[in-house]
């Protein structure tokens, strides 16, 4: 097993630990987190809410390794990240992300789309395999394995981004407005979907969303401001 | 299997470019084959002149060239007479020019030469090639594009010539070439001796004998065996380099072309890029992605390259102007080290796009729609 895949002890009971974040861009003339600690419990499913550009997104891409922080300091399970992309090699089997926009590549299928976590994790096929036809079954996308993403639906397309984000077993699921192109019913039933997933392998799931109602089901909701979490039951 | 449907499926999104850059490869790596192969085979032909019924040549020491190489009189006559030898031949080149043809070679030899010897008479029979003869032996295509028969009084140089015989050998230069009598050779270019001395031996394990005794007896001559001459000799190994950096630079304008292919690549695949870093790819799978497409295109280009130079070397062989100057035989050394080189080169080439893709920053490319 290699040092990436390797489950490291926690050296908190959290499984995500960030303290005082700070993130601006052009200079520091657009302060996007200003100061923001967070805290997440394995297998507690969260909701970050807020209006457009108060940093759900960004405080995302810092605890994914997307992103580095300007200040601060992150730990996610148990490993405290580095900058940018090594943060991101770092979490690469860890966390699962789902995204707004599906990112799917539009020229491969629905299980070759799904499979890509897995050719880098460098997953043997057969186990590979199994996982995504289980995952499938279980996202109601058995039958559309070998159908091309432009021929999916937007709801299939996002339910398939959740099946590529659960292939290789990550501990945390970070989801940036996964329903937020979607009609209403969709976007309830893919919810329903992204809960009951996390619920059934024990994930911690970490959502931005503009839609309270669809927080308001998650364990917890915190909501964000210019950049700061204005209530955390938490801290 | 994703990996390589990723590479394929790259590829033949962008179906012209790929194949521009196929193409730039492939036409990188038939010109470096064909000036290559040309050239060896041109030495070659040359060698094959100084190496017939012989394995060692001497010459003047330190000459840039074998024209310029003036063997005495006497020494042609005592190496001839060494225990060690069986037979010496001396040969006189000359470059003289006729109406049309501004280049054609001479070749100043005795009766016995084995050149002559070997070759098969067409017109005319070698009792006429004798010493005192004033005449000279074509060789077929020099008769062809001398429009030359036995018998008839043709120009070369600033002399005319009775047509003793007409022969054909396997060598293009001898093909091509006048031979004359050594005698008549010597008056002709105004030289007393010749040009070099081809020699065989008794034996072969006399050549370290033979050479030293060359060495001491005419500290002005040195002695070789044929593959140390071909080794050595700075006229081959200027064409030898000549052929290399004329199919290095084509080579490396395809390189050019391979790279400016796979940066175009990934600048518009930043999106993607980022969609597979987000998804657990490390930064040297991304590359390795870009290297593997670089090594197909190159592969692919090679191989066709070899394709489209081995039938330009065919036709060239069988063009009516280059009769017998052109050796097509491939050597597989040359392909292979063509092959091996094409591929290097794209996959330098694609070292900044790789490079380049690495250094993608997920979090930037999935903002772009």
């Amino acid at each position: 097993m290699s040092e990436n895949n390797q489950r490291v002890a926690p050296i908190s009971p959290a499984i995500i630990e960030a303290t005082e974040l700070w993130k601006s861009y052009e200079d520091d003339t657009i302060r996007v987190l200003q100061g923001v600690s967070l805290h997440v419990d394995q297998g507690e499913t969260v909701a970050l809410c807020g209006p457009s550009g108060c940093g759900k997104s960004t405080l995302l891409h810092l605890i994914g390794g997307l992103d580095s922080p300007d200040r601060g300091r992150i730990v996610v399970g148990g490993r405290e990240l580095v900058s940018g992309n090594r943060a991101l090699d770092l979490l690469r089997h860890e966390v699962g992300f789902v995204f707004q926009l599906h990112n799917l590549l539009p020229d491969l299928t629905l299980a070759e789309n799904c499979l890509i976590p897995t050719v880098a994790a460098g997953t043997k096929r057969a186990v590979a395999e199994a996982r995504l036809h289980d995952l499938a079954a279980r996202t109601g996308l058995g039958h559309r394995l070998h159908t091309r993403i432009q021929k999916l639906s937007g709801g299939e397309r996002q339910r398939t981004a959740i099946c590529r984000a659960l292939m290789n077993s990550p501990r945390i699921l970070l989801a940036d407005e996964p329903t937020g192109s979607l009609d209403e019913r969709t976007a309830s039933s893919v919810f329903e979907l992204l809960i009951g997933m996390a619920a059934s392998e024990g994930l911690t799931l970490l959502m931005a969303t503009h839609d309270r109602a669809l927080a308001a089901r998650c364990d917890r909701t915190l909501e964000m401001r210019d950049g700061k979490i204005l209530s955390n039951p938490a801290e | 299997m994703i990996f390589f449907r990723l590479i394929l499926t790259n590829l033949l999104r962008h179906r012209v470019r790929t194949l521009m850059s196929t193409a730039g490869i492939a036409f990188s790596v038939a010109a470096m084959l064909t000036v290559v192969t040309v050239l060896q085979g041109a030495i070659g032909m040359f060698s094959g002149i100084l190496s017939s019924d012989s394995e060692t040549i001497v010459f003047e020491k330190n000459v840039s060239d074998l024209f310029f190489s003036d063997v005495a009189p006497g020494a042609l006559h005592e190496i001839g007479k060494w225990p060690m030898v069986d037979h010496a031949d001396p040969v006189l080149f000359g470059i003289v020019s006729s109406p049309d043809h501004p280049i054609i070679t001479c070749f100043g030899i005795t009766a016995d030469d084995a050149r002559l010897r070997k070759a098969t008479w067409l017109e005319g029979t070698i009792v006429e090639f004798n010493p005192d003869a004033e005449g000279i032996v074509l060789g077929e295509r020099a008769a062809e594009f001398l429009h030359a028969r036995k018998g008839e009084m043709v120009p070369v140089g600033h002399g005319t010539f009775r047509v003793l015989g007409v022969v054909r050998t396997s060598n293009g230069f001898e093909d091509g070439g006048v031979f004359l009598p050594l005698k008549a050779a010597q008056a002709f270019f105004h030289k007393e001796g010749s040009s070099v001395i081809t020699v065989k031996l008794r034996h072969t394990d006399d050549l370290a004998a033979f050479k030293a005794r060359v060495q001491s007896t005419y500290p002005n001559l040195t002695a070789l065996e044929n593959s140390e001459f071909n080794r050595t000799y700075s006229q081959f190994r200027i064409l030898k380099a000549t052929a290399w950096a004329v199919g290095g630079c084509g080579l490396l304008l395809g390189g050019f072309g391979v790279a400016n292919t796979m940066i175009m690549s990934v600048f518009t695949r930043i999106r993607e890029i980022a969609i597979l870093r987000v998804n657990g790819f490390s930064q040297v799978q991304v590359a390795s992605i870009v290297l593997a497409e670089a090594t197909v295109i190159s592969l692919l280009g090679a191989v066709l390259g070899l394709v489209v130079g081995c039938a330009l070397l065919i036709t060239m062989k069988y063009l009516p102007a280059l009769h017998g100057y052109v050796d097509a035989s491939l050597r597989p050394v040359v392909m292979v080290l063509v092959l091996v080189l094409a591929v290097i080169t794209g996959i330098v080439g694609a070292l900044y796009p790789a490079f380049y893709a690495m250094r993608i920053r997920a979090v930037e490319a999935l903002r772009f729609e």
